[in-house]
């Protein structure tokens, strides 16, 4: 009796993986169809709430999203995979993309900037970059966006500041404070106020040398071209931008 | 001894050609594709050229030579408490043996990462362990090399148990009892008559316990961080390489194969040449 609708749940869940991996459908003529946006890691809440959003005001579309790192991201679309839209967490991953002739025209429609997490009531009294001296900290590779970010600071300051771990993502470098085996992280202001009230973030003036832009483009193969297009402006205008504020990011 | 004949019998004539059964021979053929078509596809994709300036680099050097001395000790150490913990599985006589049996895979089945997470909670600088370390002697072992050699040995230390239970319950215990009933104490016939007897299975518990060391990742990453020189190994270099530059990537991870199949068939020339 109890395997029925566990057999039923796999069955559909199958289907659905079935059908995000053929992508994103054509529209119908009753004007259903299925928008596919690929998008940043760090963008998964916001842009949930505002796909939800845009599926409330336009009749008979889903919107898909498939949500890894903007370089992961960028792999899949040059590599071919249907996509309609990009929203990448830094440049250097949109360019990819548009130089491989898949993305046309992207847009800058949030920045980010690094802060520095600590245990909620900041035990260790940090204020600035020179505090983390003296205490263990834990900060992304340079690789990935938010190492650059954090090196580019950390020059900025004129400190030699070294972390004990270069993390391989900002949510890594985040657990490793969470689970308390460093003192301090640097990461994005975003994440700090995602992991709700587990951390503080600590702002500090040297992260405004290495503020993150997220471009965010329609691709030139989007199955949904006119789709892609109305749901790239609706992230752009003042609804998504109120959502994407409250997570922590800034206007453009 | 029987494994004594078997290795003086003249190898060749007993493997006269045989016709392989069609049955047989395209699944199996079908599987090496399989298995070989992934590296073909890398070694397509190899920007060649750039393999000897990859090679000079020193972060690299630095990524393989810790791989290979974190995974040659977290291997010794599978051997040191692995070997024991098979011979009970095997031979022992106890409740709760095949729950026992079932928890010793448990790190087979587990998603590395929620290993590394795990082996934080006990030696973190909260964990059990690892908290009445860090006040009592301030040792933290995260960031470390011995937590990468930790995390290795979690991970790889199963492969070698289920291969040397595989390999004692196999062998014939009649020949212990024999040298028992000749006065030869424990000790004594586990040294000179259960260990020759399993060797094989201990060797290739070993090389799947070493190879698996070599490619750990998760666990590695999340539990002992990613320091260049000191906890970065190859696969985690390879991993943040794959952030920006997939060819490199692809590079890297050639290199790591190229030393590993090295390093293991120069040991099965000296193991194999040594028994002949």
């Amino acid at each position: 009796m109890r395997a029925k609708p566990v057999l039923a749940t796999a069955a559909a869940a199958l289907a659905l993986a079935t059908f995000t991996a053929c992508g994103g459908d054509t529209a119908t003529d009753d004007g259903a169809a299925t928008l596919t946006v690929f998008a940043a890691a760090s963008l998964t809440e916001s842009f949930t709430e505002i796909g939800d959003r845009f599926e409330s005001e336009h009749d008979g579309v889903t919107v898909e999203f498939n949500f890894a790192g903007s370089s992961d991201l960028a792999a899949q679309i040059t590599e071919g995979a249907p996509a309609d839209v990009f929203a990448s967490a830094d440049q250097k991953n949109m360019d990819k993309a548009v130089e491989a002739g898949a993305a046309d025209d992207p847009q800058t429609f949030a920045l980010n900037q690094l802060v520095i997490a600590v245990p909620e009531g900041d035990p260790d009294g940090v204020t600035g970059l020179a505090d983390l001296a003296s205490l263990t900290f834990a900060a992304c590779a340079p690789e990935v966006p938010c190492g650059a970010a954090a090196q580019t600071a950390i020059d900025a300051s004129g400190t030699d500041l070294t972390p004990v771990t270069y993390e391989a993502d900002v949510k890594a470098t985040l657990q490793k404070l969470t689970l308390g085996e460093v003192d301090a992280a640097l990461v994005y202001r975003t994440d700090a106020i995602a992991a709700d009230g587990d951390v503080d973030a600590v702002e500090f003036p040297e992260s405004a040398e290495a503020v993150n832009a997220y471009p965010i483009a329609a691709l030139t193969d989007a199955p949904n071209a006119d789709l892609a297009a109305d749901f790239t402006a609706f992230v752009l205008a003042d609804d998504a931008q109120a959502i994407l504020g409250a997570a922590g990011f800034q206007q453009p | 001894m029987p494994a004594k004949q078997t290795r003086q019998r003249p190898p060749r004539r007993t493997r006269r050609r045989r016709r392989i059964p069609a049955a047989l021979l395209v699944p199996a053929v079908a599987g090496l594709a399989f298995l070989i078509l992934p590296l073909a596809g890398l070694l397509a994709r190899a920007p060649w050229t750039e393999l000897p300036s990859r090679l000079a680099e020193p972060d690299i050097l630095a990524a393989l030579r810790l791989s290979l001395i974190t995974a040659t000790a977290a291997t010794a150490l599978s051997l040191l408490f692995g070997v024991p913990i098979a011979w009970l599985l095997a031979r022992g006589d106890f409740p709760g043996r095949g729950l026992l049996r079932a928890l010793v895979t448990v790190p087979l089945v587990l998603p590395p990462v929620v290993g590394g997470v795990a082996l934080l909670l006990v030696f973190g600088r909260n964990g059990i362990i690892g908290a009445w370390l860090y006040e009592r002697f301030d040792i933290t072992i995260p960031f470390t090399t011995t937590a990468v050699i930790l995390a290795m040995t979690f991970v790889s230390m199963p492969f070698l148990i289920v291969s040397v239970e595989g390999a004692l319950r196999g062998a014939d215990a009649r020949f212990e009892e024999a040298a028992a009933t000749l006065g030869a104490g424990r000790w004594t016939v586990f040294t000179h008559v259960t260990l020759p007897m399993i060797a094989p299975g201990v060797l290739a518990g070993a090389v799947l316990c070493w190879a698996r060391a070599l490619g750990e990742f998760g666990a590695t990453i999340t539990f002992a961080g990613n320091f260049p020189g000191r906890t970065q190994t190859m696969p985690l270099a390879v991993y943040l390489a794959l952030q920006s530059d997939l060819e490199a990537a692809i590079v890297l991870s050639l290199i790591l194969l190229a030393v590993s199949v090295a390093v293991l068939a120069s040991l099965r020339d000296r193991w194999t040449g040594a028994v002949a």
